[in-house]
């Protein structure tokens, strides 16, 4: 007999976590523009509070439109459930102060966000949380860096600027076999191009700023736990196995066996740290998912097109996508993300940093500025923006060229996209 | 916490409430592959209102030691060796599914033992499709595919959870996939095996409630409210809408119709 059916990608896409409206009968999800709800009672209130019902208090804690934003993008990647916080780095923070003690360790990869690089190199050492930046091909790196106080090994699933596939089955592996679970950023992703908890990841973050919401309108991010991980059998993680005093000695695992990370993360991190989202946020990243699949397969149609005519252009010097069959990461990619890897990646110009400028003075349909995953195609050019203090040296060893441009495809007619690199590049040369 | 049950470890939650001898008890046993979670809510809820809550984890299941019993006779047995184990001489039993059927047979078995039942997505008999059984019985993920499946109604299938950013059917699946080896086939053979379960239901004296979803696909609500016909006196409750894995896809509506049933007993 065959397994009964189930909701598709697609439908779930537009349908995970939301019925109509049941008093209104609206058929978009409403924005629930509101800070608290009324109980029922005195008795109801306590039920809430001592989680005894299902429902809201106070919309920093919850609020009915972000639930079925976290319920779907809990869908979508095949967690148990999610949170949606006020940024991307917002839900990394959240996840780490979730499960992360002072003199405990992380071990992340090298190759990612530069926002996220800040937090673990810079800010929570002066919280007592160290991190060990290894690179995310080396698996031996991975294994050698996790020392008896790492608590988390993270990476990106394809690395920034990097464009490292992360190989997740193999990276869980370690991770698990030291006790550990893997978070992953799948920002550039999403769960139309890879759903890491299928591949062996626990939990997993996205910057919802990028192609969830998709238009470059909202700032938001998600956390989501797969409930896969098992704390218990892993012993390193006390906030989630022993009680908790700050809700009457509550132990998460023992009460809510799988959802025990992502209950934790509300019940503490959100009331605590308050990195909640807007509603209003909330509705505008629930209209770009219900077009993620279509939006999706048009920014890696166009990547697809654009990559293929940069690679055979004479003024560019490399270009690194794993499209390329060059790529160190081109047979792992058709393994883990069949449906394409990402929409945005980078190449070198020839002539370094004055090339680099030029061709973006010259862009007309790309817009230059600092974010990915917008409908409109995006460019910047490192050397002379976020990395502009950087001499050569400097650059190098944080990987970026002087030539460096990174681009986010957007969903424009491919041949205007090209025709405006093709200008911009012979423009480059005019030096 | 946990108690010594026949030599065994046994885990139960008592819904981080104080046990005391002088207040009424009740016992909550979960379904096929489950364990005591599926119970947090009205765990709590009870805890709070004076009730000693035992929310186990049958043997074998979550972090009670042991193998899954494989006969309903024996996991009422069980109960009674639990209950003895507690000092407990009388308590009320709340069952889901597999569950359900330990407490009926109890209570037909024990009636002085036994405040009252609440059979949540039963049945009698409680027969299990074969295609299901025989991927249980290899330890196959097809079986917790089809029991989460199955346990959830159109409605849970979709989403809209009333407890905030969680998906309903991930829960179940991450649930069912926590179990041990032929863990969910023990279990499900012991539901497919059980009977006599009609006359059982006419042998129950202490106050019923059988709680039924609308969409049930595992146990039908049809089956359900026979069961409750069958018990003198029985309440019913049905829920919309609502499917097999009601916990999950109705927890305040189960919460309720357990709260008007259950606190007026004493």
């Amino acid at each position: 007999m065959a397994k009964p059916p189930t909701l598709n990608f697609d439908t779930l896409a537009l349908h995970a976590g939301q019925q109509p409206d049941p008093s209104t009968g609206a058929r978009a999800t409403p924005i629930y523009q509101t800070a608290s709800y009324v109980f029922r009672d005195t008795d109801y209130a306590v039920g809430l509070f001592n989680i005894e019902r299902a429902g809201h208090v106070y919309s920093r804690l919850s609020n009915p439109t972000n639930a079925v934003l976290e319920e779907r993008i809990a869908t979508l990647d095949m967690g148990v459930g999610a949170i949606a916080t006020a940024s991307g780095q917002a839900a990394m923070h959240l996840a780490v102060a979730t499960i992360i003690n002072a003199g405990e360790h992380i071990v992340a990869s090298r190759s990612i966000y530069g926002g996220t690089h800040n937090l673990l190199d810079y800010t929570l050492p002066r919280f007592g949380i160290s991190t060990s930046f290894v690179n995310p091909r080396d698996l031996d790196a991975i294994r050698a860096a996790i020392t008896p106080e790492t608590r988390l090994v993270f990476a990106e699933v394809v690395g920034n600027p990097g464009m490292e596939v992360l190989n997740i089955p193999a990276v869980a592996e370690i991770a698990h076999k030291a006790g550990l679970p893997l978070m992953v950023d799948a920002t550039f992703a999403t769960p139309y191009l890879c759903r890491p908890i299928e591949l062996g990841a626990d939990l997993v973050m996205h910057s919802a700023t990028k192609f969830l919401s998709g238009h470059g309108v909202v700032i938001g991010g998600l956390l989501v736990d797969g409930g896969t991980f098992d704390w218990e059998a892993s012993g390193k993680f006390p906030t989630l196995t022993q009680p908790y005093p700050g809700f009457h000695n509550l132990n998460f695992a023992e009460e809510f066996g799988p959802a025990a990370f992502i209950t934790r993360a509300r019940k503490e991190g959100l009331r605590d740290f308050g990195a909640c989202m807007s509603p209003t946020t909330a509705f505008h990243i629930l209209q770009g998912i219900e077009t993620l699949s279509l939006r999706m397969q048009r920014h890696i149609d166009n990547t697809q097109a654009v990559v293929e005519f940069l690679a055979e252009q004479e003024q560019v010097a490399s270009v690194n996508h794993p499209l390329l069959p060059d790529h160190p990461d081109h047979e792992l990619a058709k393994t883990l993300l069949p449906n394409g890897v990402s929409a945005v990646f980078s190449f070198d110009i020839k002539g370094g940093r004055q090339a680099g400028i030029k061709f973006i003075e010259s862009l007309n349909v790309f817009s230059h500025l600092a974010n990915v995953g917008d409908a409109k195609s995006l460019v910047i050019h490192p050397a002379s923006t976020t990395h502009h203090r950087m001499d050569e040296a400097a650059l190098a060893s944080a990987g970026i060229s002087e030539g460096l441009i990174r681009l986010s495809i957007g969903l424009e007619d491919p041949r205007d996209l090209i025709a405006d690199l093709k200008a911009g590049l012979k423009a480059s040369q005019r030096l | 916490m946990y108690l010594n049950v026949s030599g065994k470890k046994t885990f139960f939650s008592n819904g981080n409430g104080q046990l005391d001898s002088a207040q009424p008890s009740i016992v909550f046993l979960h379904g096929a592959g489950m364990d005591h979670s599926i119970w947090v809510m009205p765990a709590r809820f009870f805890a709070r209102h004076q009730r000693n809550v035992y929310a186990f984890d049958l043997p074998g299941h979550g972090r009670s030691e042991g193998s899954a019993l494989g006969a309903i006779d024996d996991l009422a047995d069980w109960v009674g060796s639990a209950l003895q184990a507690a000092a407990v001489p009388k308590a009320a039993l709340v069952g889901h599914s597999m569950g359900s059927l330990v407490a009926l047979n109890f209570a037909a078995r024990h009636p002085g033992m036994t405040a009252a039942i609440a059979l949540l997505g039963t049945s009698v008999p409680m027969p299990v499709t074969p295609p299901l059984l025989n991927a249980a019985k290899a330890n196959e993920q097809d079986a917790i595919d089809m029991t989460n499946i199955w346990s959830h109604s159109s409605f849970g299938q979709t989403g809209g959870n009333e407890n905030p950013g969680i998906s309903m059917t991930m829960s179940g699946q991450r649930l069912l996939e926590s179990a041990g080896q032929d863990v969910l086939f023990t279990d499900l053979n012991a539901c497919n095996e059980f009977a006599n379960g009609e006359a059982l239901a006419a042998q129950v004296k202490a106050p019923a409630l059988v709680i039924a979803g609308n969409q049930d696909k595992m146990t039908s609500p049809v089956k359900a409210l026979e069961v409750a016909s069958r018990i003198k006196g029985s309440q019913q409750v049905r829920l919309e809408p609502c499917g097999h894995a009601m916990l999950s896809e109705q927890p305040n509506a189960v919460l309720d119709a357990l709260a008007s049933f259950l606190l007026p007993l004493e």
